[in-house]
């Protein structure tokens, strides 16, 4: 599935994942390919990315997600690279 | 004709004006790339957020209750106004100015009589030229450009928004500069709260499908709204920096255009009187010679 992070300062992440942890307002969940339609809300945390070749970590300052066909997007207020 | 002297200093000072103004430019360049560079940065982010907002409201038929698009009968109006801090950048602060006195006498002029329009200033100059005319401007945050991010703006966001909530205004408008390219702005009023329902953009791939939504659809809608109101203002702020920039840099070219012309000319006039002078002193001579030769 494609994954794109985005921040009103810039894009933090575009590419392909095969799973990603994300810190829901209502507890920690996991997207993996063909999830089904879904917007959330994001609490402080970190975003844990797997890829084909290994995982990649951001800490969100809070945000919304949205699932649709297969394409992730992330919209957060505030990244810091970890 | 002008002495030697007085052109040749007229020309010395000419010549350190254009060094300034070519310097000017050439900062406003600069800047203007950096300042293109962050507009592009945060289009994505408001194109997509009021993408998911339309996505969201449109599965909830309920945005109807957040407390950002009361309509009320317009009693007090508060004019966000968008300019720079600094002038030698064209008409760009006096066409904000005009934009706004225009707005004020064309839609707000009851609530203008009664003193009910007051003016927020982000940038100094429209702040300065707008208490010139009588208005009560809030200059709080006005100096949201000495230090351009989205915190700042931010923190602006929420100021006009709980004043807003908390019923001291009954309607905002932005009035700024848009980034069209570095010669040209385009003078925008949009306006901030209440908020413009999104339903003229209804989104047909949106409505088939079935979301799942977490927490709710209410609460992220009350998350949602916040946001995309702060991003509305950083980015009028954004586009109203990136076309000062411009604006500076179009009217600096113009200026070192000019004084290089104005040198020109007075090169010339340098060169004819120089040249009077010598033709005036050989004149001289001759005639003192043919005068001695006469006797």
């Amino acid at each position: 599935m494609h994954l794109e992070i985005i921040t009103p300062d810039r894009k933090v992440f575009t590419g392909e994942a095969t799973s990603v942890t994300f810190p829901g307002s209502e507890g920690q969940f996991q997207v993996l390919n063909d999830h089904a339609p879904l917007v959330s809300t994001l609490a402080r945390g970190p975003v844990t990315i797997a890829t084909g070749s290994g995982t990649e970590t951001f800490t969100v300052d809070g945000g919304v997600v949205e699932v649709l066909n297969n394409r992730v997007l992330v919209l957060a207020e505030a990244v810091i690279a970890a | 004709m002008p002495s030697l002297k007085e052109v040749r200093s007229r020309i010395a000072s000419i010549n350190s004006t254009q060094q300034i103004t070519k310097a000017m430019k050439m900062v406003a360049a600069a800047k203007l790339r950096r300042a293109q560079d962050r507009i592009i940065q945060m289009r994505p982010y408001a194109r997509k957020l009021s993408e998911m907002l339309s996505t969201v409201s449109a599965g909830a038929e309920l945005a109807a209750e957040s407390a950002y698009n009361q309509t009320r009968p317009v009693e007090r109006v508060l004019l966000v106004v968008v300019t720079a801090d600094r002038g030698l950048c064209g008409a760009f602060n006096t066409n904000v100015v005009k934009a706004t006195l225009a707005l004020v006498a064309e839609r707000y002029a009851d609530q203008n009589r009664r003193g009910n329009v007051h003016i927020l200033a982000l940038g100094k100059k429209g702040g300065e030229a707008l208490a010139r005319r009588g208005f009560n401007v809030d200059t709080t945050y006005v100096n949201v450009f000495s230090s351009l991010n989205f915190d700042t703006v931010r923190v602006a966001a929420e100021g006009i928004m709980d004043s807003f909530v908390a019923g001291r205004y009954d309607r905002v408008d932005i009035i700024f500069n848009e980034f069209k390219n570095v010669a040209t702005q385009i003078i925008r009023t949009e306006q901030f709260l209440p908020i413009v329902p999104a339903s003229a953009q209804a989104n047909t791939k949106t409505t088939s499908v079935n979301y799942i939504f977490e927490p709710s659809e209410e609460e992220i809608i009350t998350e949602l709204i916040p946001k995309t109101l702060k991003i509305q203002l950083y980015k009028a702020v954004l586009e109203s920096n990136a076309s000062f920039n411009g604006a500076q840099m179009t009217a600096m070219d113009k200026a070192t255009e000019n004084a290089g012309e104005l040198l020109k000319e007075l090169r010339l006039v340098y060169n004819r009187t120089r040249q009077a002078a010598i033709t005036k002193e050989i004149l001289e001579i001759v005639g003192g010679a043919e005068a001695l030769a006469a006797e």
